[in-house]
């Protein structure tokens, strides 16, 4: 048996470092210190060889590589589309594909924090390393979001549990406020829940901002929450020593998007005329932010990318995957590390299946069931090496702890791109 | 083998003020001209062309988590500037913080090829790298900041400097950097309380260390470690009315030893807090030249659209207080801080000509040419791109008066610029663009152009107009291929990362595991930046 520690889980944005993984056979027995999610990621890893497929039958690579980069260069409009659950060695190549072919790029940050991403181009973004809230937070708020089950060791790692510097007591030493349309696990372990009326986030945020501002509101409740809960609140904000704002889709796709992320965004930078105050989105997936990142240094741009002009364009709704599927524009689509099929709206998943498809993935997921190319590759931070990077930005080395016959995402770019230079020359 | 035959070359290094000269190359270094057989050489014929050295930017923020937050958080810096892809080159997008490939195509196309990124959270240095990797053909080295880092300053309260000595030594091989930077000392811890510090003296909370000990101290592991580089120094106040003595007091504080003091302009303000911004140039220039243990780069203002970055978190909340532009923030666990503003810079502003007349007076006051140096600090006071507008600026006295004009007209008040008819010499200019400022990073190969020399030159036309001179060399050749031709990019090549590494005592690492143990979210295997991540680089031996 081999023992790996430190090894780094990349399902969710916490990327949690301190995994200890255990090897018998080249198939992995253990997976210490992971939460639900990270074990079943670890523990059903399969590593028998897959062939890639064309048209549903089993081919050889160069003839997969060839058909697919066929595709791309057939098209007049490619899109790109996924990212996120790949390294950032893989985004950087995917990119450089899209530059090459001049075609459309978009992660799925388009259906998760999008509106993140443009509230901050509006409003900016005060924000700091998960280890600040750790060793200073004594007000902790999570806002539309269940980190109980979709981060289920934030709270320990980095923001409820964790003991720091000033917060040696850890939970003792944290009031913990949740605000939500309805109770979750989360709320149960909040000291303070705040249920608001679904779609009236803006209007609490606003609120905040108004009495924040010292204004008085001539009303007995805001999106279904007293003002005497919500003055209590920002009494709580201004009073702590450093507080910060968690936020999640709750925010960022009901009703308002980015607009919500604007408000919330704009209450958190106020605060801090009066202490430290910061926040920072729950990223899903677990190298969101590396598509972010890379696609912003090569880009410019962090989703919503076209080439089509042979310089990087930004469009969101224009260059968005969901609305270019939609509206029956991409004829031909690559899907790297994600399953749109499965995610998107019945229209824009339709349309994959109506349109040359190739799929880059490990699994056969219900987009790869649709595909006209399967190119099935190795797992990063299992059986591929790679970077990602946590919800805070911080980088992490994910390492390769068991073998797989499959190329990584990385060689399998390396090569269409090869073939599709032919293809074009 | 190449030739670059009949230039009238600048080579300061070597004292070769504009002598017809002949450079010789092979395997990407000059080598000797005796004995060189002409015969199946490539010839580029210099005649009555300029050739200098490529050019060496000391202080620049191309790379990493703060540039790429300011691309992620203003699409509208990039909308209209593009650069469309070839068969040769990647697009791109950008002003004042364009993409990774757009910003190494830039620099060569302006006739640079080593860049120092100036600012890296050693937590975040893989990050940075990352970045550095997709920057072609530029040689490039990091800055890792230490100013605020809780080792250090646990080993300073603790009278441990030699502990902290074997962990900067540590910590550069840890984050592949290249120097020590220090941002504000003890300013930047004091902001995650919302504090910061003003004096030297002032007391860091929570660690009872002040920011002369911080400084002192690592001016003196730099020494001990043997570094190529000096600490490299941004100082307290920075951007505040009246800073000039604080930027003083710090200079004194060094008490003889060798260090770099980045962006002076924004460190050398007079005039008495609440009141207007005077020069204070005068007062920081006197001392540089009285402290000759001291190099500085200016950080000149160019008017127009910039976007302010640094590791200096309490400096970039002031600025959004200021400005009322946009604001991010990112605090870094155990490490430092930084924030993103843009700006932008108004002639009719009496604030910003003040700025800009300041950045002046400081290249114009310094008398020694080898011990300040050309930077915007970009993108802080404007972008790089635009270094061949100040090198006019400074060779033209002319037209340094007539932008004068256009500035608001108080500015001009009382102040020395309009006085000071000092102009450059291409001698000059060649100092303070790379002979000065490879001596000063002591970068042995780069910034000349003697035997055994990197083969990084730059030939430019011999123009009237400085600015359209050095904005479009006629030929940049980087590791002796020429990489452009007539202002466009002909080749692109990979350039290298250049980092250091300090021996240290390894029982060190014992002390550092508890330490993250205590202090990071991350676990101490997963912090050093491995082998993998610099596929092209190369170690700068220590003295």
């Amino acid at each position: 048996m081999t023992r790996i520690e430190n090894v780094v889980c990349s399902f969710c944005g916490c990327l949690c470092d301190d995994i200890i993984i255990e090897v018998e056979d080249n198939c992995i027995t253990a997976a210490k210190k992971a939460c639900a999610n990270g074990r079943s990621r670890f523990l059903n890893v399969h590593t028998q060889a897959a062939q890639p497929t064309v048209d549903g039958k089993e081919v050889d690579w160069p003839q997969a590589i060839d058909a697919a980069a066929r595709i791309l260069t057939d098209a007049a409009f490619p899109l790109i589309y996924g990212l996120s659950s790949t390294a950032s060695e893989a985004q950087r190549k995917v990119i450089a594909l899209a530059d090459l072919l001049g075609a459309t790029i978009d992660s799925t940050s388009s259906v998760c924090h999008g509106p993140t991403t443009i509230g901050i181009q509006s409003q900016g973004e005060p924000t700091c390393t998960l280890g600040e809230i750790k060793h200073r937070a004594d007000l902790v708020i999570f806002w539309g979001c269940n980190p109980t089950e979709a981060h289920p060791r934030h709270y320990a790692r980095y923001s409820v549990l964790a003991r720091g510097k000033l917060t040696p007591q850890g939970r003792k030493d944290r009031t913990v406020v949740l605000v939500d349309v309805r109770p979750t696990a989360s709320s149960k372990k909040a000291d303070i829940f705040l249920q608001v009326r679904p779609g009236c986030d803006f209007d609490v945020l606003n609120a905040l901002r108004a009495l924040l501002k010292g204004r008085d509101l001539d009303v007995d409740e805001v999106g279904g929450v007293s003002v005497a809960q919500l003055q209590d609140l920002v009494g709580r904000m201004k009073d702590c020593r450093f507080g910060v704002i968690f936020f999640g889709m709750g925010v960022t796709q009901t009703g308002g998007k980015h607009l919500n992320v604007t408000e919330l965004l704009a209450l958190v930078a106020e605060l801090n005329a009066h202490t430290r105050f910061t926040t920072m989105p729950m990223r899903g997936h677990g190298n969101v932010a590396g598509a972010d990142s890379t696609l912003t240094w090569q880009t410019g741009y962090p989703f919503a990318v076209n080439f089509a002009r042979g310089y990087p364009q930004y469009n969101p709704g224009e260059f968005t995957a969901v609305d270019m599927l939609a509206r029956g524009e991409a004829d031909a689509a690559l899907a790297i590390a994600s399953d749109p099929v499965a995610h998107f709206p019945r229209q824009a998943a339709q349309r994959l299946s109506q349109i040359p498809t190739i799929v880059l993935d490990p699994e056969m997921s219900l987009t790869a069931q649709v595909a006209r190319v399967v190119l099935p590759t190795a797992i990063y931070g299992i059986s591929a090496a790679g970077t990602a990077y946590r919800m805070d930005n911080v980088p992490l080395p994910l390492k390769r702890v068991v073998d797989s016959p499959q190329p990584t995402d990385e060689q399998v770019l390396d090569w269409m791109i090869e073939r599709v230079k032919t293809c074009s020359a | 083998m190449l030739g670059i035959i009949n230039g009238e070359v600048y080579d300061p290094q070597n004292g070769i003020d504009g002598q017809v000269r002949d450079i010789w190359i092979e395997d990407g270094k000059v080598i000797s001209s005796e004995g060189v057989g002409r015969a199946g050489a490539e010839i580029i014929d210099a005649t009555g062309l300029v050739v200098m050295p490529g050019g060496v930017d000391i202080h620049s923020h191309i790379v990493g988590a703060k540039v790429n937050s300011g691309r992620k958080f203003c699409p509208e810096d990039h909308r209209d500037h593009v650069r469309t892809r070839t068969t040769l080159t990647r697009s791109g997008s950008g002003y004042t913080v364009p993409t990774t490939y757009l910003t190494g195509y830039l620099y060569a196309e302006m006739g640079y090829t080593t860049v120092m990124e100036a600012a890296t959270a050693p937590l975040v240095a893989r990050h940075t790298h990352e970045e550095l990797e997709d920057t072609p053909i530029l040689d490039k080295g990091v800055f890792i900041t230490m100013g605020n880092n809780h080792f250090i300053m646990n080993c300073i309260r603790d009278g441990q400097r030699e502990k902290a000595r074997d962990y900067v030594a540590w910590l550069l091989e840890a984050s592949k950097g290249y120097a020590i930077k220090i941002v504000n000392p003890g300013g930047v811890e004091n902001w995650k309380w919302g504090r910061n510090v003003s004096e030297v003296d002032d007391e860091v909370i929570g660690f009872g260390v002040t920011p002369r000990q911080i400084i002192t101290t690592l001016a003196w592991i730099n020494d001990e470690l043997g570094l190529p580089h000096v600490p490299h120094i941004h100082g307290l106040n920075l951007g505040g009315i009246g800073n000039a003595r604080t930027t003083v007091e710090t200079i004194e504080a060094l008490e003889g030893r060798r260090a770099h003091f980045c962006h002076l302009q924004f460190l050398s303000y007079g005039g008495k807090p609440g009141k207007r911004l005077r020069s204070g140039a005068a007062e920081t220039a006197r001392a540089v030249n009285e402290h000759p243990n001291v190099t500085v780069d200016v950080g000149q203002v160019i008017f127009g659209q910039a976007t302010t970055m640094t590791s200096d978190g309490p400096l970039q909340y002031r600025l959004h207080q200021l400005t009322g532009n946009k604001w991010l923030n990112d605090d870094v666990e155990g490490e430092t801080g930084g924030g993103v503003v843009p700006m932008l810079y108004k002639r009719k502003n009496l604030f910003n000509a003040v700025q800009w007349l300041i950045g002046m007076e400081l290249f114009l006051l310094i008398d020694d040419p080898w011990r300040v140096f050309l930077t915007t600090d970009h993108p802080n006071a404007g972008p790089f791109f635009c270094y061949p507008q100040v090198i006019k600026l400074l060779m033209d006295r002319e037209y340094r008066a007539e932008v004068l004009e256009g500035i608001h007209p108080r500015a001009r008040k009382g102040a020395l610029l309009p006085e000071l008819d000092r102009e450059y010499s291409l001698y000059e200019i060649a100092v303070i663009t790379r002979a000065g400022t490879a001596r000063a990073l002591g970068l042995q190969d780069k910034g000349h152009l003697g035997v055994g020399a990197d083969a990084d030159v730059t030939i430019y036309a011999k123009l009237d107009d400085k600015e359209e001179m050095f904005a479009h060399p006629t030929y940049v050749l980087k590791g002796g291929e020429v990489v452009v031709r007539d202002g466009q990019i002909v080749r692109e090549c990979p350039g290298r990362t250049l980092y250091v590494t300090p021996p240290y005592d390894p029982g060190i690492e014992a002390d550092l595991r508890a330490h993250f143990e205590e202090c990071y979210t991350i676990s101490f295997d997963n912090y050093p930046v491995a082998a993998e991540y610099l596929p092209h680089c190369e170690v700068v031996p220590c003295a």
